[in-house]
């Protein structure tokens, strides 16, 4: 397998691995996530000192309320959005649903996942090679899940505790005092997990040091791309179709843009993740 | 014994039978005695029915006894027995003419001729059948008994006290306390003036009117009635006899010696502000005892409230007689010898215990009053004045100052927190001087510390203090569970400065009042207050969002009540509505949202402890998972990035000669 076109020599090839949209929505749900976790943190730790610092910093309490619903609501759009988005690509690409679910570009689990988490334990342990990873691994679709999963759970709570009055002509108060519960213990294991696991899974491994930022760019280098994927690699060009996925790699400013903006989500991310812990050193109740 | 009672249109009535009636033709008093005798005997009068019982031996002991029964009872002589009803009033003018004359032009007799039910007759004082003379200590009226014949109607909360324009007040009580009250009254001596002395028995006239006994210019004569000769030692003021020839100019008794209220007080004779003012006007007057200025301003003087009262008033003991009259003078100005009842609070004040013991701290009168200029509170220029009063008592009361500094309370800063506080801004920047300063709540005179159980300011007081101004609060709080008056728990209860402080105090409406309620709520409210900032309420009240829902604004502020009382904020009627004054359209499903939910407790919480404990072990369990994933995969990840950089450098090195 060759690289028929040959490329600038300049620059590499890249292979364009998210859609303008799928990055332009995890950059809205960055920052949706990183308001919803500041404004909805202070609530939680009220006790502490930092929550006080970090409230006023929204304008006091009130105004981090509008800035958390807010917020909200963008996280539903991205949701939508991208619900809408997969619907849509079924059709373009005119798949069966079987196909939507079990095709090589599904986020559904299956076998081959099972069988690439053995695989990368025994890997961990020593005890064999490094996995074909797909295109999707299995630790993505697991964060991929938890956004779905995180999303219904903390959004009804959340609209629970939006409207009271409405949801109180259905369920008891004291649901309430539930979902008050369940709503802030899954908002702290999402932001618990998206800025330490998350971040080290697919931003932050040493061997893609400083950072990974194919997210926010779409774009890999081909050679990382073999590493890292070679299922799909293989499966591409065997497909033929490997061309049409490469691309010109974006300027330096651009990706000097994008690191700042990454390196700020991860600042803000682990500060939070610091709070959390002293919060519960020190301070719980 | 019953007393003839008679109505007024049958007065005309008596007049006339007065005339051509005589004794002389009667029956014989067995006659009358023979039915009037039996206790059950009725007649009627005006068409009331009224007992005619007549008691034989009091009639015998009366000093009317001797008559016979139609000597008064005129218009039965000559009938024939049994007579009828509706017999004329007795006219006890046909004997006590003269009197009843008197009587006639008196105020009372006036009141009678007009009709006024309430208007005393001849029998009112001296009873019907047991007239007595004035020497039987039975008599009501004996002297020692008159002040309570009189005081029957002329005393508080009788009708006529009640009902009739009378211009003193307190007569009886004021009259008992005075010098002529005690001689009568205490003391026994008869000859002390009863009311009758100075009103006189019959024509009792009001002092507007000339003709009567307490007019201006016939007061001084019924005085000297007694005090024989009392211009002597009032020299200066009637200069001789002046006093009765030009009484309208000149003060009466009753201007210094206020009526019913004479005190006892000795009256320095015969010494003029001018006598001492030769002295005292001089500049260079010094005490040969300590060097300090004797000079008196005349000017501040003149201004003072007490302009009126004469130097030896205040400076008692002088002795006109001296060339030097002030060297007799051996004791300080004794201001209770007219201010009694400030005075006897401010000896059990701690001012006045201080002051007692000697101790040169203790702040006397003049500390607050000043002395020659001394000024009414209501005049802005004086120290009392009540936007004067924090400077006054910041005198001493002040933060390093001598009453701050032997204080071991827990109030400190006191004048500025006042200062700061809705009350000092009402009365220092908005100039309300009716708002409340230090006087208002510890009292002028009777200051006494928190601890002390008839202190303003003791918890157990304080309501009362506070409810002088703050009237309905009080009323509402002294319904509510914390009224000593409701709880009977024994647990110590909360009064007004609990939770608005002392000094500190602020309006209810800033947030920082909000905001601190839930800590002064919480002192003996733990666990429920503990609670509530679990929830949402609690939390965002911490993060200071003043308008969320507070202890009060469900549970009520003054009236607060049990839960299980009807009337309670929260009650099974009332929490529904509680709840919609914030939430609109809250139902009662709403109102069982937990507000102090906890989930640390599996008994009463056992939904939150286990929600609380599903998502811990689900946070635990995932935490677990992705941790131990991604440290098993860091030495691999570490390895990795150490053989890309291998393959670079090599790359690196492959093309550098190229």
């Amino acid at each position: 397998m060759t690289q028929s076109p040959p490329l600038p020599a300049a620059s590499e090839p890249e292979v364009l691995r998210f859609s303008r949209l799928n990055r332009t929505l995890h950059i809205t749900m960055i920052v949706s996530f990183m308001s919803l976790a500041l404004t909805g943190l202070t609530l939680k730790f009220s006790y502490t000192r930092w929550a006080g610092i970090v409230s006023r910093f929204f304008g006091g309490f009130e105004s981090a309320g509008y800035i958390h619903r807010f917020a909200a609501v963008i996280m539903f759009g991205v949701f939508v959005a991208h619900l809408v988005d997969v619907v849509q690509i079924k059709r373009r690409e005119r798949l069966s649903l079987r196909q939507l679910i079990f095709g090589p570009g599904s986020m559904l689990f299956n076998r081959k996942d099972l069988q690439d988490f053995v695989g990368n334990i025994k890997w961990f342990l020593g005890k064999g090679p490094r996995p074909h990873y797909g295109r999707w691994t299995y630790w993505e679709k697991f964060d991929y899940f938890a956004v779905f999963w995180g999303i219904a759970v903390i959004g009804l709570t959340g609209l629970m505790l939006w409207f009271p009055v409405f949801f109180t002509r259905f369920i008891s108060g004291w649901v309430l005092n539930v979902a008050t519960i369940i709503h802030s213990d899954e908002a702290l294991l999402a932001v618990g997990f998206i800025f330490t696991v998350h971040f080290f899974n697919t931003h932050l491994r040493p061997e893609k040091f400083p950072m990974d930022i194919v997210v926010f760019t779409g774009r890999m280098p081909l050679e990382e791309f073999k590493r890292d994927k070679p299922a799909e690699y293989e499966a591409l060009v065997k497909a033929g179709t490997l061309d049409s996925y490469l691309v010109e790699p974006y300027p330096d400013i651009v990706i000097r843009a994008v690191r700042f903006f990454a390196w700020t989500a991860l600042g803000v991310g682990f500060s939070i993740v610091l709070w959390i812990i002293f919060a519960m050193l020190f301070d719980y109740r | 014994m019953t007393r003839l009672r008679l109505p007024p249109e049958l007065l005309v009535l008596l007049a006339a039978a007065a005339f051509w009636t005589t004794p002389a033709q009667a029956q014989e008093n067995v006659d009358c005695l023979a039915c009037h005798t039996e206790r059950s005997l009725t007649g009627t009068r005006a068409g009331k029915t009224i007992s005619v019982f007549v008691n034989e031996k009091t009639l015998a002991g009366s000093v009317h006894g001797p008559l016979p029964c139609v000597a008064c009872h005129a218009d039965v002589a000559g009938k024939e027995l049994p007579h009828g009803d509706d017999l004329a009033p007795v006219d006890c003018g046909s004997c006590h003419a003269e009197i009843a004359a008197l009587h006639a032009k008196s105020l009372h007799g006036k009141a009678i001729a007009r009709g006024d039910p309430l208007a005393p007759r001849c029998t009112t004082c001296h009873g019907s059948h047991d007239v007595l003379p004035k020497t039987n200590a039975r008599s009501p009226i004996m002297p020692l008994n008159v002040p309570f014949l009189c005081g029957k109607c002329h005393q508080e909360g009788t009708p006529v006290t009640s009902q009739r324009t009378i211009h003193q007040d307190n007569i009886l009580t004021n009259y008992s306390e005075s010098i002529h009250g005690e001689g009568l009254l205490r003391r026994g001596l008869i000859v002390a003036p009863n009311c009758a002395s100075c009103h006189t028995p019959h024509s009792i006239l009001p002092h507007t009117d000339p003709a009567s006994s307490i007019a201006r210019r016939n007061i001084a004569a019924t005085c000297t009635k007694c005090h024989a000769q009392i211009e002597l030692v009032h020299r200066k003021v009637i200069k001789g006899a002046l006093w009765e020839q030009e009484a309208h100019v000149l003060p009466a008794c009753p201007d210094c010696h206020q009526p019913h209220k004479i005190r006892k007080v000795f009256y320095t004779q015969g010494m003029a502000d001018a006598d001492c003012m030769r002295c005292h006007g001089r500049a260079d007057l010094k005490s040969s005892r300590d060097g300090r200025s004797l000079l008196v301003h005349q000017d501040s003087l003149l201004a003072s409230r007490h302009v009126r009262v004469a130097c030896s008033q205040c400076h008692a003991g002088v002795n006109a007689s001296r060339v030097r009259p002030c060297e007799t003078v051996v004791t300080k100005v004794a201001c209770s010898s007219c201010h009694a009842e400030a005075d006897s609070l401010y000896q059990t004040s701690t001012h006045g215990m201080l002051e007692a013991k000697g101790d040169p701290n203790a702040p006397s009168c003049s500390e607050c009053h000043g002395t020659h200029g001394t000024k009414g509170r209501t005049d802005p220029s004086s120290p009392t004045f009540p936007p004067n009063i924090p400077t006054l008592c910041a005198r001493c009361h002040r933060e390093g100052k001598k009453a701050a500094v032997r204080y071991t309370g827990e109030q400190h800063q006191i004048v500025e927190h006042y200062a700061e506080s809705i009350h000092g801004k009402g009365l220092l920047k908005s100039g309300l001087t009716v708002t409340a300063t230090c006087t208002s709540c510890h009292t002028a005179h009777r200051v006494l510390p928190r601890a002390d159980s008839s202190s303003s300011v003791n918890p157990r007081n304080l309501p009362q203090t506070c409810g002088t101004c703050h009237h309905g609060i009080q009323e509402q709080f002294q319904k509510s569970i914390h009224s000593v008056l409701v709880s009977k728990s024994g647990k110590p209860l909360p009064v007004c400065s609990d939770c608005h402080t002392a000094h500190t105090i602020q309006r209810a409406d800033a947030t920082g009042f909000k905001l601190e309620i839930m800590t002064k709520c919480g002192r003996c409210h733990e666990d429920v207050a503990r609670t509530y900032f679990d929830t949402y309420h609690g939390k965002v009240s911490q993060l200071g969002y003043a308008k969320t829902a507070k202890c009060y604004d469900c549970h009520g502020a003054h009236d607060i009540l049990p839960i299980s009382d009807p009337a309670s904020h929260l009650s099974r009627q009332n929490v529904v509505g509680t709840c919609q004054k914030c939430h609109p359209g809250a139902t009662r499903r709403f109102a069982g949202y937990l507000t102090h939910a906890t989930h640390h407790d599996p008994k009463k919480y056992p939904f939150l402890f286990w929600t609380f404990w599903g998502m811990t072990t689900l946070l635990l369990g995932t935490f677990a998972f992705g941790g131990i994933h991604t440290l098993l995969w860091l030495p691999r990840a570490v390895q990795m990035r150490r053989e890309l950089q291998a393959i670079k450098e090599q790359q690196r090195r492959t093309q550098e000669p190229s």
